[in-house]
């Protein structure tokens, strides 16, 4: 009748290892670009970055992570309790929960066994994604709010606005990209994109439009008004403090791991790449290669943010409503009107 | 098993629509609403329409409700500012309500033919199935009609939300 009652012990044991194989490489990625932003911003601004912990400050992380840990736990007498400590971790749910869907290769073959590299195939694996995306504003919205501050609640609505608006002009990128592909699931897009075949090049508007509200969506510089030292102290996490906080920036590297995902899925032929025939090396190369695509969009991210300055909040609505949006439309009705002239 | 699911997401359903109608706070109100809204989309994968119980959760929790919590937000509604009725009013609210469900059930009780349940098609949620039942058949026209009333509705807010219109 439906999934549950053909219940396979061994799909179920080979998906549970899979999920608990991903979220380590999910949190060790996201740890690991807290390093490499201190080590690239330190490049940028030429100086040397961490250096103490280990060498050239690889063991700073968990240095890091021992220093939130046994850090001070407070809480503001006036907080909405549940709220204040449910936030956080709804945000850290969410966060790690998008990646569910990225195909991470083709087929591993394990003891003889052939292995999907991906939790779940839905078939409609990109709009799966959008619905976390549109998720994550809660976490933020309940911390800034329930903090009982004023300054966390003007972060919150600032975030959380941004965020609204962003959703649209990205939703509207990947529909171009839907039309184009025939799918909404992430493992046909990636099938569908062999060797250098990718849809960068059918979709140069959609993928600048996509990267930007990506950045939105993390709340990444230069799109970072909602913890705007200057104005907003820290911006929604204001009153957080030890682990709860670390949440908070830790699921940050999260967004942009799987962001960085997404768009090598998605725009760069996912595991993908010229010049080698589908053999068994392929099994295991591909998500090397996948991997190199995303550590270079997560440089990306950190080279733009050590880059630009931060926008005004004007500016950052105008762009979002007055030009993604009808750029993202126009980019629709171009692929409409390629999709009609050219399909196969 | 696919009954046991079916009940603990109808049981969660209920009773977070129920503390949803009886908190005090209106941002609890909304957040357990949400927590309604993703037991819902559960029944939804339950019965393989991925597709629409994704869209449920986009449309509702994810937009809808964030613009209520928005709005909630920044009115700083709170149980304090919110007014609160004597027990007079609550008693009579009640017993008008009761007669009137008393009224409606015995004028409808022998009115109504449930039709028998429709025949479940496990593929009839896929993406591909639902546009071709959207695209391909009767139901385009009123597809379409329904597009451009959003359209206007949207057009109107945009309208109404403007303070000086210049005709």
């Amino acid at each position: 009748m439906s999934l549950f009652l053909l219940f396979d012990w061994a799909l179920a044991i080979e998906k549970i290892i899979l999920v608990s194989v991903v979220f380590a490489i999910t949190l060790g990625v996201a740890a690991y670009s807290t390093w490499g932003e201190r080590k690239v911003a330190a490049f940028m601004q030429d100086r040397m970055g961490p250096s103490r912990a280990g060498w050239g400050g690889i063991l700073q992380p968990i240095a890091d992570g021992v220093k939130m840990f046994t850090k001070e736990d407070f809480m503001p007498n006036q907080a909405e309790r549940w709220l204040y400590i449910l936030a956080p971790g709804a945000f850290m749910f969410v966060a790690a929960m998008t990646s569910a869907v990225i195909p991470w290769g083709t087929e591993l073959t394990i003891f003889d066994k052939p292995v999907t590299l991906q939790v779940a195939d839905l078939n409609i694996g990109i709009l799966y994604i959008m619905g976390f995306v549109s998720l994550g504003v809660y976490g933020i919205m309940m911390g800034g709010w329930a903090s009982n501050n004023k300054y966390s609640l003007y972060g919150a609505i600032r975030a959380s606005s941004q965020m609204i608006s962003y959703e649209l002009a990205m939703g509207l990128s990947v529909i171009a990209v839907v039309m184009m592909t025939g799918t909404l699931s992430l493992k046909e897009m990636a099938i569908q994109q062999p060797g250098i075949n990718w849809n960068i090049w059918y979709q140069p508007l959609g993928f600048l439009i996509f990267f930007v509200c990506a950045l939105a969506e993390c709340n990444r510089a230069p799109f970072d008004l909602a913890e705007c030292e200057t104005e907003l102290i820290g911006g929604y996490h204001t009153e957080y403090s030890s682990m709860k906080l670390g949440f908070f920036l830790f699921a940050e590297y999260i967004n942009m791991f799987v962001s960085s995902a997404v768009i090598s899925t998605v725009y760069f032929g996912g595991y993908n790449f010229p010049g080698i025939d589908p053999g068994w090396l392929y099994g295991f190369a591909g998500p090397l290669v996948l991997f190199a695509k995303i550590f270079f969009f997560i440089f990306v991210f950190m080279w733009i943010r050590w880059t630009l300055p931060r926008f005004r909040y004007d500016q950052l609505m105008h762009l979002g409503w007055k030009s993604l949006i009808p750029l993202a439309i126009l980019n629709m009705l171009l692929t409409g009107l390629g999709v009609l002239l050219f399909s196969k | 098993m696919d009954f046991y699911i079916f009940l603990t997401l109808a049981v969660i359903s209920v009773i977070t629509a129920l503390l949803m109608v009886f908190a005090r706070n209106p941002v609890h109100s909304v957040l357990y609403l949400i927590l309604t809204f993703f037991a819902i989309a559960g029944q939804y994968v339950m019965l393989n329409a991925q597709f629409l119980a994704v869209v449920h959760i986009i449309v509702y929790a994810g937009a809808i409700m964030v613009l209520f919590l928005f709005v909630l937000m920044l009115l700083n509604l709170n149980k304090d500012s919110e007014p609160q009725k004597s027990n007079l009013w609550k008693i009579s609210g009640a017993i008008t309500s009761g007669m009137l469900l008393v009224v409606m059930v015995g004028a409808l009780r022998n009115q109504i033919q449930l039709p028998a349940a429709a025949e479940y098609q496990p593929d009839r949620g896929l993406p591909a199935v639902l546009g071709r039942m959207l695209f391909d058949s009767e139901f385009v026209v009123p597809f379409e009609i329904t597009g451009i009333l959003f359209l206007a509705a949207m057009v109107g807010a945009v309208l109404v939300g403007k303070r000086e219109i210049k005709v």
